[in-house]
């Protein structure tokens, strides 16, 4: 059994004077000491990328600096979908036997370390760079052809996705930590400047400064009992324009393979933690995963469905459009926040039931996909 | 990765030549001399069977919008000038999708023909109503 033992984060947003480092190592504390363990107990260390620090052995210089000693270490690469892949490593790591605690930490000064237009031209290689990034496409033109087309053809409209942007503020308003806390209204989401158009400035989640870490575990340690029950992947694409089918982008196929190996169906699901670069990233895996009818995630939202108050209550952190994205900790937060909720530890954000969690990670363009359910013991 | 450029040069000979091709007004595409199967970015093999014998061909250039975007935020100063611009996901005749540039103002569906625009460090295919 795999126990996530222990989540720590830093506050997102501009944190001038951050690194790569400092932000991970930061989180990294919060989590062993939430997980009542040191750094002396740590025998894995999984991290991600950072593209402000693009060092070739990010784990061993991440291990290096908080003094630990692994016997299974490495950074891995799915661009969004990072974060819950690394524990989906980290419970294999524990499973097999390899480790018996593993810590999974991110972290970056995405906002602070480098230009607004470094930021847009470093995020846009996720695209083909021969037959993609040439034409002056950037993430949001990608998703805006997503957006485009999913209208199109399920019946989508702005206002829907409007509805989401303005939840996740609402939730982020709750989170001390968020980056982006200011209320913000249906129109003010629909009269925001066009980014790439269907999707406006307000569809899209910010670029964040941020760290955070989690502590995986084979043996409950006596802090929070939540455990994971399953998990699973799905591949089918990396550039959207060898993405063949609007309604499966690999999301359903993940999903399908955690709940396989949880033995657990949508209906048992009562907290969900599902990735969010934008308006329609979070629309389109919702009703992929199954957890909202096609075209039907906006009026759930308008609904109070996904509210903290709701039945299937949603990313209570604010998730990327709110909470921020820093890269691969952006992702981890989703999963943070669904841990504390388990544990009965989200302060004013708890919810009333919160026994199983429902996560899902998005990578590149619709293009790795990584899902897992969480138990309370 | 922080002095990422604007634009990339072509990343190997394959990609080169369909771009060499583009600027004398060419769209390519592959056809699987062993399975038949239509491809398209070009690669060295096929990846319906595996076949190395991709052979490339010219496209009409005629074809159907399947999805289009408004980018009002390029990705640099450089590109500034030529904002906004419209790329899209386009449907070709001969059975295989591509990026492109497209006329702002097509819409999903539309059946549209190429030409060829600068832009950018390159000349690159646009496509407009039909």
């Amino acid at each position: 059994m795999a126990y996530i033992a222990g989540v720590g984060n830093t506050r997102y947003g501009k944190v001038e004077g951050s690194s790569t480092l400092s932000l991970a190592s930061e989180a990294a504390h919060l989590a062993m000491a939430d997980a009542g363990l040191g750094v002396k107990d740590i025998d894995g260390v999984l991290t991600g990328y950072s593209t402000t620090l693009p060092h070739i052995m990010l784990a061993t210089v991440i291990a290096e600096r908080m003094g630990i000693r692994p016997v299974y270490a490495h950074a891995m690469q799915a661009g969004g979908a990072t974060g819950v892949a690394m524990v989906m490593l980290a419970k294999l790591l524990v499973d097999s036997g390899q480790c018996r605690a593993v810590l999974a930490l991110a972290g970056e000064n995405r906002a602070s370390g480098q230009s607004r237009d470094q930021s847009i031209q470093t995020l846009a290689q996720a695209g083909h760079s021969d037959f993609e990034v040439p034409y002056g496409a950037t993430i949001p033109a990608y998703y805006g052809l997503l957006a485009a087309r999913y209208m199109h053809q399920f019946g989508v409209t702005g206002a829907d996705l409007a509805e989401l942007a303005v939840l996740m503020r609402r939730h982020a308003g709750t989170h001390p930590d968020a980056h982006l806390r200011t209320p913000v209204t249906l129109d003010d989401v629909m009269a925001s400047k066009p980014i790439a158009l269907p999707l406006r400035l307000l569809d899209c989640c910010p670029v964040s400064d941020g760290g955070v870490a989690v502590v995986v575990t084979r043996e409950p340690t006596g802090a929070a009992r939540v455990r994971i029950r399953g998990a699973g992947q799905a591949h089918l694409h990396q550039h959207i324009s060898c993405m063949r089918d609007w309604a499966d982008c690999g999301a359903a196929q993940a999903a399908g393979r955690a709940f396989a190996e949880a033995g657990m169906t949508t209906k048992d699901v009562d907290y969900l933690a599902v990735y969010d670069s934008f308006t329609i990233t979070l629309a389109m895996l919702l009703e992929e995963t199954g957890f909202a009818p096609r075209g039907g995630a906006g009026a759930m939202a308008r609904d109070g469905r996904f509210g903290v108050a709701g039945d299937l209550p949603l990313n209570t952190h604010g998730g990327l459009l709110s909470f921020g994205h820093c890269g691969v900790g952006g992702g981890l937060a989703h999963l943070v926040e669904a841990q504390r909720q388990l544990a009965g530890k989200a302060g004013a954000r708890q919810v009333k039931k919160a026994t199983t969690a429902f996560i899902h990670g998005d990578g590149g363009v619709m293009s790795s996909h990584v899902s897992m359910l969480l138990e309370r013991m | 990765m922080s002095a990422t450029p604007t634009t990339f040069p072509a990343g190997d000979d394959i990609a080169r030549a369909w771009w060499n091709g583009v600027a004398d007004g060419r769209i390519g595409y592959q056809v699987c001399a062993d399975c038949g199967a239509v491809q398209f970015y070009p690669r060295s093999h096929c990846t319906a069977c595996g076949s190395a014998r991709c052979e490339t061909r010219a496209s009409k250039g005629a074809g159907a919008i399947f999805s289009i975007t408004v980018v009002h935020r390029p990705p640099s100063e450089a590109l500034r000038a030529h904002a906004p611009y419209a790329i899209a996901l386009v449907d070709l005749d001969e059975g295989f999708r591509m990026m492109a540039h497209a006329d702002p103002g097509c819409a999903i569906g539309d059946r549209v023909t190429a030409a060829f625009i600068p832009f950018g460090d390159r000349v690159v295919p646009r496509f407009a109503r039909a």
